[in-house]
């Protein structure tokens, strides 16, 4: 117990935990509209393409001062961001090279700049390196400060836009023709997306940023319906496992960050994406599992029903193993859940040929009600004639 | 000959970066015009799980059980994306984003904690270094090879190998997949073959330019060709010529400035691109400029013809077939009215006195061509 509260107590993990919460809530928010409009790889590129502006904006300030390197990031990713809308409108390449072209093409320039610092100056570009995969433990309270303000701004323009941002995230057209600057706005979403990565850069660094922006709301999106729930569980999560990673990050043995905040946010996807009600696989699975229960039952009744009118008697014993081998498979259990229902009862008809099942009066009925649903146009008349007749058909 | 070129180390460098540039874009080609771009982004990172996990079962950095590994995992890579996205609860791209990231992640982890002291490191992962690969060399009789460019080599040939024998299956594929299913091509396992051969490159060429490196040799060289031509072939070559271009002038760039040689390779295919893009003859942006003002150009023209064969032998001649009247009716500013005329003039469809136009026997044509395009006359 003493050892957690000097754990907690502990300044660098202090610092490292608000970091991750920042980042988290600022990614999770963020992220969501880039999900929804599909443009969560936009992300991904605008993520490399911050690295030439950590080394631009270190080489501005002479230091690896957080203030111009993000600043620097923020320049670089809209260039990106431009660069690929110039390609997509003007040429004929498509999105995906587009983005694939943007992302390797600002990242090679990066590495340059990289390797040109580190030829020029030999001393303080240690801290550069850090941005590549993220080093929490390098994470100083003035960063903090920095990060804390960007984040402000971005989730305070998505409070203050929500109702446009949403409008254009998921009807454009009609965001368009009801007057609203779709351009400005989508603009103003691509800058987002960089406000973003900037955040995290420290964190998680420029690779892994993607995931940053993209896991958050994948798994909201599992558990609610509605924009304003999905927005706040993303930063919920983004927070959850941001702070998980940094600070298994930051007791370990000097374990990159990036790839620990990455690994536990996913770990909520895969969670969200097995478990999540109504859209969790695990969740469809059992559903699925039910209903082909009921269907089965539904056929086992009715072909009971069909036996007994085509030998022309009620009390009718039909053998298990026969309904086995039409079936190609045991149907036992369907004729428990009928036996508990009340629909059929076991007969003590030639016990040595296995067991025989005969329909009471209230499996007749629900047996003919089931009938009678597959051909709505009978409903009148339940009478057996009629139901042959119609199934004759 | 051999021995002394490949005893110069400039030449050992620029012959690997062309040799991934090359390999890179021939598989590259077929993923541009697929639209799968992006999945050579997420296989290039996801190879460093396949790379450690291999190397923490066999010791081996490199070699023909490492190419495996990594084929492999590029393969997981994408029946993991597929299969994320198949399950309609996440789209492809947000799917491409999330599986990637983890595997990545799981790599870099394990570096982290097995392979502290080798050479493996997350640095050498992203960025590689092509100026030492002719530290890391084997001899072949009096022959000293660098690893690396060997690999290259051997990938550069399966690779041509799988493009010319498969190509007419490649290209039903790519351009067609239905009909190729249709017949019976198998698409499905092309692509995975393709995928399967960007990962084995993908580690082939890791030594030397990195992860993040060879994302641009896959996709820049080809999306530049694809600027410059319309046939598939063709769109290889130029591939493999930029590639080779960039190699070249990347690495002297990269001595005369002392920066990273695999990085300035990179950035050079992205300045063929640029170039490709600003002035390739058919779709490049200068050659759409002009042939929009061309285009603008020839229907002034057009309508000017047309203007004054509406309005010839009529009473209404005088007011209307004279300049100050493109002015004032058809609204047409100075400089429009100016090219306009010089165009006309130059192509003889008009005659000019003073302020008054006249029609001559080509104009007149052009014109009635317009409104009796069935050709009467």
């Amino acid at each position: 117990m003493t050892t957690l509260i000097t754990f907690l107590s502990d300044y660098t993990i202090q610092n490292v935990a608000m970091g991750a919460a920042l980042l988290g809530i600022s990614s999770g928010v963020l992220g969501c509209f880039a999900v929804l409009r599909q443009q969560s790889l936009l992300g991904d590129t605008l993520s490399h393409a911050a690295l030439p502006g950590v080394c631009l904006g270190f080489m501005v300030a002479g230091s690896r001062q957080l203030g111009s390197i993000l600043a620097g990031a923020l320049v670089t990713g809209t260039l990106a961001a431009l660069f690929i809308l110039l390609l997509t409108r003007r040429s004929r390449l498509k999105t995906d090279a587009s983005l694939g072209a943007a992302l390797s093409i600002f990242f090679a320039i990066g590495t340059v700049l990289l390797t040109y610092i580190q030829g020029a100056s030999n001393a303080s570009q240690g801290g550069l390196n850090s941005f590549l995969f993220g080093q929490a433990a390098a994470i100083l309270r003035s960063d903090l400060q920095v990060m804390a303000v960007i984040t402000v701004l971005a989730v305070g323009l998505v409070a203050l836009l929500w109702k446009e941002l949403k409008l254009v995230t998921f009807d454009p057209v009609f965001a368009g023709s009801v007057g609203l600057p779709v351009v400005v706005l989508e603009v103003v979403m691509t800058v987002m997306i960089a406000l973003a990565v900037v955040i995290g850069l420290q964190m998680v660094g420029v690779v892994l940023m993607a995931a940053m922006i993209i896991a958050p709301a994948v798994a909201a999106r599992q558990w609610v319906n509605s924009l304003g729930s999905m927005v706040t569980l993303a930063a919920i999560i983004g927070a959850g496992g941001g702070i998980t990673g940094a600070l298994i990050s930051a007791t370990g043995r000097n374990l990159a960050t990036g790839p620990l905040i990455i690994l536990g946010i996913s770990a909520f996807v895969v969670i969200s994406l097995l478990f999540a009600p109504k859209r969790g696989m695990i969740w469809e699975l059992v559903n699925h599992a039910n209903t082909r229960h009921i269907l089965r039952t539904q056929q086992v009744l009715t072909t009971l029903y069909e036996l007994s009118e085509k030998h022309g008697n009620p009390d009718y014993p039909t053998e298990e193993g026969m309904l086995t081998s039409y079936y190609q498979t045991n149907m036992s259990r369907e004729l428990a859940r009928l036996g508990q229902e009340g629909f059929v009862v076991p007969s003590k008809h030639m016990p040595e040929e296995g067991t025989h099942w005969i329909l009471t009066d209230q499996g007749q009925q629900e047996a003919r009600r089931i009938l009678a649903s597959l051909n709505p146009q009978d409903t009148q008349d339940l009478s057996p004639q009629a139901l042959k007749a119609s199934h004759a058909r | 000959m051999l021995a002394n070129l490949l005893a110069s180390i400039p030449f050992t460098i620029m012959a690997t970066g062309a040799l991934v540039g090359i390999a890179a874009s021939l598989l590259g080609t077929f993923l541009v015009l697929r639209q799968s771009s992006m999945l050579s982004d997420a296989i290039s990172h996801s190879i460093v799980f396949g790379i450690i996990v291999v190397w923490l079962i066999t010791k081996q950095q490199s070699g023909a059980v490492q190419i495996i590994g990594a084929a492999l995992t590029g393969v997981l890579t994408v029946v993991l994306t597929e299969a994320l996205a198949a399950s309609r609860r996440v789209k492809y791209d947000a799917a491409i984003g999330l599986v990637f990231p983890v595997l990545f992640s799981i790599g870099v982890l394990l570096m982290n904690l097995y392979a502290r002291d080798v050479h493996i490191d997350e640095h050498t992962v992203l960025l590689g270094e092509i100026g030492f690969v002719w530290l890391n060399t084997f001899d072949v009789g009096d022959l000293r090879i660098p690893r690396a460019l060997v690999w290259m080599l051997v990938m550069t040939f399966v690779n041509a190998l799988f493009v010319v024998g498969f190509y007419k299956e490649l290209k039903l594929a790519t351009f067609d997949a239905g009909l190729a299913k249709a017949l019976g091509f198998a698409p499905l396992a092309l692509f995975y073959g393709l995928l399967s051969l960007t990962s084995a490159s993908a580690v082939a060429a890791f030594d030397s330019v990195g992860a993040v490196l060879f994302i641009t040799f896959i996709i820049v060289p080809p999306a530049a060709a694809y600027l410059l031509t319309d046939r598939l072939w063709k769109m290889m070559v130029y591939g493999g010529l930029i590639a080779l271009a960039s190699s070249i002038s990347g690495y002297y760039l990269a001595v005369a400035w002392n920066v990273s040689i695999g990085g300035m390779m990179a950035v050079m295919t992205g300045v063929f691109l640029v170039l490709a893009f600003l002035f390739g003859p058919r779709y490049g942006l200068l050659a759409q400029e002009l042939k929009r003002y061309e285009q603008r150009e020839a229907n002034a023209t057009r309508a000017l013809a047309v203007h004054l064969y509406h309005h010839e032998g009529g009473p209404e001649q005088v007011e209307e077939n004279v300049v100050s009247a493109l002015r004032d009716h058809l609204r047409w500013n100075d400089s429009k009215v100016r090219h306009a005329l010089a165009r006309s003039l130059d192509d003889g469809l008009i005659n000019r006195q003073g302020d008054a136009l006249e029609l001559t026997t080509k104009g007149r044509m052009v014109a009635k061509e317009i409104f009796e395009p069935w050709g009467s006359a």
